[in-house]
């Protein structure tokens, strides 16, 4: 493992605090690029600790109903990679980590060195690739070597312990562990492969795991905070936008779900 | 040659991560990764296995209808200026070159213990395919199709269904095949366990392309015996239309270790590339990353895929297979844009000229071939032979060829 990241040293006084670290994501221009900047200061504001933002892309094959929803919404606004940067610098200027989080091809058509420079001045601290893998990764291996930024792959509860163990050796900053088999989106249950999943990556690494797919409440993240270093939550903080008549009420509704969840992983459930 | 002795030059394409050049691979999410190794091993496993190949032999003889014809089409080589061989897999069972790859993927579901298969459709064909493997197999089937696709291919939703299939109307995004290729992903993703997604084309993450390619080769394996026996010679060019590229790949691979033998892809050009609205992702696209593999892709500047327009359901797809831009790269085939109106007009006259309705998509690959005759013809001094693969049959156009000539009865 290279030298500590800066994500690496808020985990590090997280896990001195002897709790987890919310990790929130919104996806970049919903519902406008000003809309979205809002939205994650606030975020910030109520207990946030790391903002996940969401690169909007026309087929996030990863992603439930709301984030294609909200996506969509994005990108029907005109949003593009650059305004996307600029949202990173702005909340990034709150002084809370910005990793972004991205399907390939729009990274692939921004150029990935060219992108890794861009996001890297913009104060981003890394990315997380849902449909980019160690084997596919090796541009973005040196473009994030070269500018000093995070990597954070997936693993899954149907990765090998090879594929495992493979994978986690390429992130860097922290690992993101899927909860579930399928796509995001808010569950009632939390899957009980994540606990098992979270202790095998452990079992390679020293790196922070964090869990994200299907947590909602604040329950949730107390329970996923007794076995994580982040809890990932994205859809449950992103519906409070969509359902709402208007942006004041969306931003009190999501003010609310990041103060519940903030609560949650200050409190895990032994 | 031997056949063995054709298969090996091809069989280094793609490398053993599934990539042909620069293009195909995999960009999946982690998820799905242990799916696509025993997939991809099961397809090595199969491939090998007599006993497998025998029984997909006999399914395609007994069942599917093939070796299908290929027929010296007279009077439309007289118009063509060249001679003309159609590869008949209009006669297929299901009437369509998918039959191959759907029953070589059910029998690759059945080896892997998988019960379910999931699939996305477009006009439908793909999806009827697979609903009709389903039922003989015995497998759960859920189809995917946008909702735009389901309105206009009601009768296909209707087959479908009848064929005990489940079909889902997807409504987001373009609400059209690439929206239902998301969705299916999004099953697999979830259901990888039991359900075996069963792509309708040469695209997707290895080892879709080469599995797709394998079962489908059979096309040309034929066509080139049958074009040996039937004119002493190779013939100069090979046509096909290109979607995903299932179907030209299908003929073309039995002729890639034949210099002599042009091969010709035909791209849905809609209303003409210069006016942005086709379905032409290497003669009007760009590198880039789309469900799962590198290719051609139609997108803007930032990456986001941009819908495709045909009239050809078949055929709206903004990406190709990886192969396709491998050998696009290479220059070993050549990819040309037929428009609409040129499509359609080489419809009409194989209908007219030898009684043989094609699909539409099909029709691309003919308006490819009467373009192409003059120059081969040009080009070799004399009367050039050429071998066009007929993918399927016009049943499923009839409404839409019937709207476009005006020629439906008004109520
Ligand atoms: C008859 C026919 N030909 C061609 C195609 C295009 O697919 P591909 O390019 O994979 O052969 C389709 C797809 O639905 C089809 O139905």
């Amino acid at each position: 493992m290279s030298e500590r990241s800066r994500i690496g040293v808020v985990f590090d006084k997280a896990r001195a605090d002897g709790r987890a670290l919310l990790v929130g994501c919104m996806p970049a221009g919903f519902p406008t690029v000003e809309g979205s900047i809002a939205a994650m200061k606030t975020m910030i504001a109520a207990g946030v600790d790391v903002i996940e933002l969401e690169i909007p892309y026309s087929d996030p094959v990863m992603d439930g109903p709301v984030i294609q929803r909200a996506s969509g919404i994005a990108l029907a606004g005109g949003v593009r990679t650059r305004d996307a940067l600029r949202i990173v610098e702005e909340v990034a200027a709150t002084g809370a980590p910005v990793a972004a989080m991205t399907y390939w091809n729009p990274i692939e058509q921004y150029g990935v060195d060219a992108f890794a420079r861009d996001l890297a001045a913009a104060g981003g601290t890394g990315m997380v690739t849902p449909d980019l893998i160690p084997d596919e990764a090796d541009e973005w291996l040196a473009a994030s070597d070269a500018y000093g930024l995070d990597r954070t792959f997936l693993v899954a509860p149907s990765s090998t312990d090879e594929r495992l163990a493979m994978t986690v050796a390429h992130c860097r900053g922290f690992v993101y562990a899927t909860a579930l088999m399928g796509v995001t989106g808010a569950r009632a249950q939390i899957s009980q492969a994540a606990p098992v999943l979270v202790s095998r990556v452990r079992a390679v690494t020293d790196l922070p795991v964090g869990v994200g797919l299907g947590v909602g409440t604040g329950a949730q993240a107390a329970a996923v905070a007794g076995y994580a270093d982040a809890v990932i939550v994205g859809s449950a903080l992103i519906r409070c936008l969509l359902d709402a008549p208007d942006q004041e009420s969306g931003l009190s509704a999501l003010r609310a779900v990041s103060a519940e969840l903030a609560e949650g992983v200050r409190n895990p459930t032994p | 040659m031997s056949a063995d002795a054709l298969a090996a030059p091809a069989a280094q394409f793609p490398d053993a991560a599934g990539h042909f050049g620069r293009f195909g691979g995999r960009f999946v999410p982690e998820a799905l990764v242990a799916a696509l190794d025993e997939l991809g091993a099961a397809h090595r496993a199969a491939m090998a296995d007599e006993q497998f190949r025998a029984e997909f032999d006999a399914l395609l003889r007994d069942y599917a209808g093939t070796p299908s014809l290929l027929y010296e089409a007279h009077r439309f080589s007289a118009r063509a200026g060249a001679r003309v061989l159609l590869k008949r897999e209009d006669l297929n069972h299901t009437g369509a070159h998918k039959v191959r790859n759907v029953l070589g993927q059910a029998l690759l579901t059945r080896r892997m213990g998988k019960k379910r298969v999931i699939a996305e459709t477009g006009a439908g064909q793909h999806g009827v395919a697979t609903a009709t493997a389903a039922a003989l197999f015995d497998l759960d089937c859920v189809v995917y199709m946008g909702q735009v696709d389901t309105e206009r291919q009601a009768l296909n939703v209707a087959r479908m269904r009848m064929l005990g299939a489940t079909v889902v109307p997807v409504t987001n995004g373009s609400r059209t095949l690439k929206d239902a290729m998301n969705e299916a992903m999004r099953d697999w993703v979830a259901n990888v366990d039991d359900t075996h997604y069963l792509i309708g084309t040469a695209a997707g993450p290895d080892p879709f392309p080469r599995l797709v390619r394998d079962f489908v080769r059979g096309i040309g394996d034929e066509a080139r015996a049958q074009c040996l026996e039937l004119t002493g010679a190779l013939p100069d060019a090979i046509t096909a239309c290109v979607g995903g590229g299932s179907n030209a790949l299908g003929i073309f691979h039995a002729f890639t270790d034949d210099p002599q033998v042009r091969l010709y892809g035909f791209e849905a050009g809609g209303e003409g590339v210069a006016t942005g609205r086709h379905a032409a992702s290497i003669t009007g696209g760009s590198a880039g990353v789309l469900h799962g593999t590198r290719t051609y892709v139609l997108q803007d500047a930032d990456g986001q895929t941009q819908e495709s327009h045909s009239i050809s359901a078949g055929l709206d797809y903004p990406g190709v297979g990886p192969e396709h831009a491998w050998l696009h790269d290479t220059g070993r085939a050549s990819y040309r844009p037929v428009t609409d109106a040129e499509a359609m007009a080489a419809f009409e006259l194989l209908c007219r000229t030898e009684g043989i309705i094609p699909a539409i998509e099909s029709a691309h690959a003919l308006a490819g071939t009467l373009a192409v005759a003059g120059e081969l013809a040009a080009e070799l001094g004399r009367q050039p032979t050429i071998v066009v693969n007929l993918s399927g049959r016009g049943d499923k156009d009839v409404h839409t060829a019937g709207e476009y000539f005006g020629i439906l009865d008004k109520e």
